[in-house]
This record gives structure tokens, C-alpha cells and sequence, in this order.
């Protein structure tokens, strides 16, 4: 597939952003200026872009609670991003929701979830929304690999299925649920057998090709559009960071860790981009350096920006 | 005495019961090689093996279904539910299997199973991370529901629960895993059921329990410099709750402020509440006052998060506006 100038450039800077943002908020942590915790999507870059590359604005996701990334996609802003994670009045939720709860309905970003597998209850409910309305939209939904133990997955994938419904569910698998690996807990090893009980069409996809992702969940977005109904992609890619700031990552190995590394997306794409005469090392440098400058902004903001007032506290319950 | 963690007391419970009886076994995410979200199962997979610490996938229904399955057949489980906000999505199991079934079979069975789970707010986690949800469970007849405040308590009270043939929800607090207390050598049993006057007072008492003693320790001992005598209850248990050791107090106090970290609207406090209207209104000399959480999801600022539970401060103003 030919590859824009532009589009690369697009692609290329949205994943140095979610890396970039990630690793920010790894130091802010570690400074204490960040509280609480943060699940970080630094190395699945390319599942977030290279799908929401293909949607439309007006089109939907739903995220997790690892879904910096897929906010940062879905057209977010990095200044309100960064400080609803520090809980600033400025916040894309006002600083209510933080990062486990990062939401902009405003760009069809549904919403971040604490709770694991949260999602999918939403998305397959825009799903059916869109078809009533005789809309011409699609949902993607986001979730990990452990989501797919919990029930809500199997009764979400069995409505979509029943009902045609345009929801494109999309499963990052990078593994681990926390300490414990997809080896370890889920009955089949290949996941994408899991949609064959509902006969939902599935495949895999190296999530760290943000091209491959691009083409693999642009195909079942047109498939979603035409009212054919769901689809499930197991996107394969890897968490850089432990699960949470405290983790040691006892349960996987720094070889495994090498491995992934080496197959960064990142690095990957801004390789072929270069090898295709697409993007120059000074341009590709410059993105970097741009992107550099924005979440530095953004940090800046959002440490400057005030905290909600106590009234804040009982608003926004009710109408 | 020697003196150790909340967490590290869990652990000891646990590992004590576990080479006490072959029966007892946990069960749950992440609590093998990673020894738990807090740590409280650090050790016991490399000590017992992967057939008496089993992670399981991320699937909470199952979790208590299948660990109630274990406890009808002979088996003594102990899971955990990583958070208590969890809990909503294994509630049928907790309330429709675990909690009804020895009554519907006519009490010919027993349920042994301990679901370990850890709640509060304190760590701007946000709303799935930070609740209280207490009050849910002890409106459930049949299961009973344990609190512990301190390493002693906690380490006492857990080994008794899972002795104990019926099922229990046993909530820890994350605030509490790092505080420290006194716990000896020897081994020793916590009852259930049965509360604890912490610090004995005459001119009001307080009913707490978890994370809020803490804080109403802290307003009592303000509150004495200032002349003013504080009893703290720390109730250990709320379901059974023993409401007469709170009475007691009462009677000789005749005023009582409620201190909770749940949400106020049937909130915990409005059952101790109403228990100490039912049995020793004539010896209140003021109306029962609550310290509890704000009716909000917990917001993630550290700012609104503060606001949204009790604080030493609150608690001491509220006595001294009681005592004028
Ligand atoms: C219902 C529920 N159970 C457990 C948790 C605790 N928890 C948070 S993330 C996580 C692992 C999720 O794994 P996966 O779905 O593969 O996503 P990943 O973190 O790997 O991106 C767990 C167990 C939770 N938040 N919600
Ligand atoms: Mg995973």
C-alpha cells in the first residue's frame, strides 16, 4: 500500500507522542508529581494509531485502563490529557476522572475504564446505538488479552454476532494480564479461536507494523460500515514497562523483554519510511523534536494549572 | 513485642493456616509469582506450589463460583478479589450462591471459603479503585463481613475466618498495608464478631472501624489535650456486629459520632445508627452525629479525593460543635 508524505508524518508523530507522553509520565511518577497510578502504553504505539488511523471522527473507540495511547489517537489533547492524570481542574474530565477514566465524548472517544473488560459493554451498546439510528458509524472496541477471561467479553461478542452489529472488537495482546501469561490462563493459546463460537470472522495482526494494523482493521472497518456486523483482531505487540511503577517484572524475562524491544514500532516504522524515501532522518528528527516540545508544554500546563475547587466535589452527579 | 506490618501479618495469617491444614488454598489474579496486587501473598507460591496458590484468569464470577464449589466439597479456599470495586461483577455469586446456600439446603452443608478483598480510598486511583463498599455486603444474610484496622487484629481475625465453616468477605484497606504495629511470636485467634474499645474515653465515644480508626485515634488524642474524653470502638467485625459492647459505651457516654469511610446514604453508619437508637435511645443525651464519605464516585484529584472522606480534622470539629 502507498504511503502519503502526509500520512506518514501523521502516523510517525502520533506514536513518538504516546511514547514520549508515556515516558513522561514514568518521570513524573517517579518524581511524585504524578500520584497514584498509571498503566503505560509504551510499545503497543502502533495498534492505537494504526487503527484509529483508519476511522473517522465521528466514529467511536472504547479504551481500557491502559488507553493514554488510544486518547492520544483519537485526536486527544495532549495539555488536557496530562492533566486530568494530575488531577487539574483542566483536565479532559476536570480532573474527576485521571488516567484510569480518560474520556472525550466530544471525539468519540467513549472512554478509558478501571474496571478490566468495562469497555466492552459500551462499545457493543454504541454498536446497536449506530444501528438503530441507521448511522453510518463503527465502533472500535479496545480491551487486553485477560479481558477476554471475563464473561462480559463472551455475552458482548455473542449479541455483536446476533445482531450484526458495527462494532470491530480489537484485542491488544502484549502477553500478560498483569503477573500472569495468556500461557497461563486462557484454555486456547490463539485467542482469534475464541470469536469461532460466535461466528464472528477473526484474525491476527503484528501489532508493533503500524501498516499492518492499518490495513488489517481498515478491512473490518469497511466490513462493519457495509452492516456485514462485528469482526475480532488479536493485535500482537508488548508492553514496554511493568504493569504498574511498583512492578519488578519477575514473572518475564529480560531476554523476552530484548526481543520486543528490538521489534519496536517506532523504530520499525521510521526504518522502512527512511528505506522508502518517504521521510529523511532530518525530518524524522524533527518530528521527534517537535513532539518533544509538546509534552513538555503539556507537563508545563498541567502542573501550572489549578486543582478543582471543593465545590467540584458533589458536581456533575445529576443533571 | 515485635512489631510488623498490616501486610506482613496477612501474610503470616495466611501461611500459618496454610501449614496448619492441607484443606486451605488460594485462589485468585496475580497472586502466585507476583504475590498479590499489595504483596499480602509474597512467598507462599514458592513456598506451597502452584496446586495451593492458583492464579486464575481475570474472571471474578468464576473466582467465587468455583471457589464455593471447592468449600461444598471438602475444601477450605481462600480468594481474593483484587479490589472490592470488583466485587460488583462476582456479587451474584457472593450473594445468590455463597451467601443463601447452606440456608436453602436446610443447613446441611457448610461453606468454609474466606474471600479476601481490600477497599478505601487514599491513593487517587479514581472511582473503580477507591471505594467502600461495606454496606453492600452486610445486607447480605449468611455471609459475614470482617474489617481489621490493626496488624493484630488483622492477622488474628484472618486466621480465625478461615477456620470458621461460614463464609466471609474479609476487607483489608490499602492505607493500611504499610502501617506498622505490635503482634507477638505466639500464635493467637482474634474472635469474630466481637469488638474492640481502643482507647477508653467518658465524654463521647466513637464507633469506627478499618482506616477511620486511625483517624478517630488521632482526634482523640487532639481532642484530650483539649479537656475532652473520647472512647473509640473499633467495631473489628460489622457483620455480625456487636452492638453491645457499643451500648455499653453509650450508657456511660450518652453521646456517640459514627466515623465511616463509606458513602453516608446507606452507609454502615446508618445501621449502627439505627442499633444503638433500638437499643439504648434513653441514655443519648444528642442526637447520633456521622463522620462518612461524601454520596460521590471518588473523584481521582488528590484535592476532591481528600474532601470526599472523613479527616482528623472534621472528626475533632464535630465532637467539640457536639460537646459545647
Ligand atoms: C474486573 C477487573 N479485574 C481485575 C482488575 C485488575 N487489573 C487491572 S489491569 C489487569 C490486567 C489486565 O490485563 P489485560 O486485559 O491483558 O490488559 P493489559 O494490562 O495487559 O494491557 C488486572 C488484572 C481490574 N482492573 N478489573
Ligand atoms: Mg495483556
Amino acid at each position: 500500500m502507498e504511503i502519503s508524505k502526509e500520512l506518514a508524518i501523521k502516523l510517525l508523530k502520533q506514536m513518538m507522542e504516546i511514547r514520549q507522553f508515556e515516558d513522561m509520565i514514568m518521570e513524573l511518577l517517579a518524581k511524585n508529581i504524578a500520584e497514584g497510578g498509571s498503566h503505560l502504553y509504551a510499545g503497543m504505539e502502533a495498534v492505537a494509531v494504526g487503527a484509529i488511523s483508519v476511522i473517522r471522527p465521528d466514529d467511536y473507540i472504547t479504551s481500557t485502563h491502559r488507553g493514554h495511547g488510544h486518547a492520544i489517537a483519537k485526536d486527544g489533547d495532549l495539555k488536557a490529557l496530562m492533566a486530568e492524570i494530575l488531577g487539574k481542574k483542566t483536565g479532559v474530565c476536570k480532573g474527576k476522572g485521571g488516567s484510569l477514566h480518560l474520556a472525550d465524548l466530544s471525539k468519540g472517544n467513549l472512554g478509558a475504564n478501571g474496571i478490566v473488560g468495562g469497555g466492552l459493554g459500551i462499545a457493543t451498546g454504541a454498536g446497536l446505538s449506530i444501528k438503530l439510528q441507521k448511522q453510518n458509524k463503527v465502533v472500535l472496541c479496545f480491551f487486553g488479552d485477560g479481558a477476554t477471561n471475563n464473561g462480559i467479553f463472551f455475552e458482548c461478542l455473542n449479541m455483536a454476532s446476533l445482531w450484526k452489529l458495527p462494532v470491530v472488537y480489537i484485542c491488544e495482546n502484549n502477553k500478560y494480564a498483569m503477573s500472569v501469561s495468556v500461557e497461563r490462563s486462557h484454555a486456547v493459546k490463539d485467542i482469534t479461536k475464541k470469536a469461532i463460537a460466535f461466528d464472528i470472522p477473526a484474525e491476527n495482526v503484528d501489532g508493533q507494523d503500524v501498516i499492518a494494523v492499518r490495513e488489517v482493521v481498515g478491512k473490518w472497518v469497511n466490513y462493519a460500515r457495509e452492516g456485514k456486523g462485528p469482526s475480532f483482531i488479536v493485535a500482537n505487540t508488548y508492553r514496554y514497562y511493568g504493569h504498574s511503577r511498583s512492578d519488578p517484572r519477575v514473572y518475564r524475562t529480560r531476554e523476552e523483554e530484548k526481543f520486543w524491544k528490538e521489534r519496536d514500532p517506532i523504530i520499525l516504522f521510521a526504518n522502512r519510511m527512511k528505506q522508502e524515501g518517504i521521510l529523511s532522518q532530518e525530518e524524522i528528527d524533527s518530528i521527534e523534536e517537535e513532539v518533544r516540545k509538546e509534552v513538555e508544554e503539556a507537563v508545563d500546563f498541567a502542573i501550572k494549572s489549578p486543582y478543582p475547587e471543593p465545590e467540584e466535589l458533589y458536581t456533575d452527579l445529576y443533571i | 513485642m515485635r512489631t510488623i506490618t498490616y501486610r506482613q501479618a496477612l501474610n503470616e495469617a495466611l501461611d500459618e493456616e496454610m501449614a496448619r491444614d492441607s484443606r486451605v488454598f488460594l485462589f485468585g489474579e496475580d497472586i502466585a509469582i507476583y504475590g498479590g496486587a499489595y504483596g499480602v501473598t509474597a512467598g507462599l507460591w514458592q513456598k506451597y506450589g502452584e496446586e495451593r496458590v492458583i492464579d486464575t484468569p481475570i474472571s471474578e464470577n468464576a473466582i467465587v463460583g468455583t471457589a464455593l464449589g471447592a468449600a461444598l466439597t471438602g475444601l477450605r479456599p481462600v480468594a481474593e478479589i483484587m479490589y472490592i470495586d470488583f466485587i460488583g461483577l462476582c456479587m451474584d455469586q457472593l450473594n445468590n450462591q455463597v451467601a443463601k446456600i447452606r440456608y436453602m439446603f436446610g443447613g446441611k452443608c457448610t461453606v468454609p471459603l474466606v474471600i479476601r478483598t481490600e477497599g478505601g480510598a487514599g491513593r487517587t486511583l479514581g472511582a473503580h479503585h477507591s471505594q467502600s463498599l461495606e454496606a453492600w455486603l452486610i445486607h447480605i444474610p449468611g455471609i459475614k463481613v470482617v474489617m481489621p484496622a490493626t496488624p493484630y487484629d488483622a492477622k488474628g481475625l484472618l486466621k480465625s475466618s478461615i477456620r470458621d465453616d461460614n463464609p466471609i468477605v474479609f476487607i483489608e484497606h490499602k492505607m493500611l498495608y504499610n502501617t506498622k504495629g505490635e503482634v507477638p511470636e505466639e500464635e493467637y485467634l482474634v474472635p469474630i464478631g466481637v469488638a474492640d474499645i481502643k482507647r477508653e474515653g467518658k465524654d463521647i465515644t466513637i464507633v469506627t472501624y478499618s482506616r477511620m480508626l486511625l483517624f478517630s485515634l488521632q482526634a482523640a488524642e487532639i481532642l484530650e489535650k483539649e479537656g475532652i474524653s473520647v472512647e473509640v470502638i473499633d467495631l473489628r467485625t460489622l457483620l455480625p456486629m456487636d452492638i453491645e459492647t457499643v451500648v455499653k459505651s453509650v450508657k456511660k457516654t450518652n453521646k456517640v459520632v459514627i466515623v465511616e469511610e463509606d458513602c453516608k446514604t446507606g452507609g454502615v453508619g446508618a445501621e449502627i445508627g439505627m442499633q444503638i437508637v433500638e437499643n439504648a435511645f434513653d441514655y443519648l443525651d444528642s442526637p447520633i452525629v456521622r463522620v462518612a464519605g461524601a454520596d460521590v464516585p471518588m473523584p481521582k484529584s488528590p484535592v476532591l479525593e481528600k474532601l470526599a472522606i472523613p479527616d482528623v480534622d472534621r472528626i475533632c470539629s464535630v465532637i467539640r460543635n457536639m460537646l459545647k
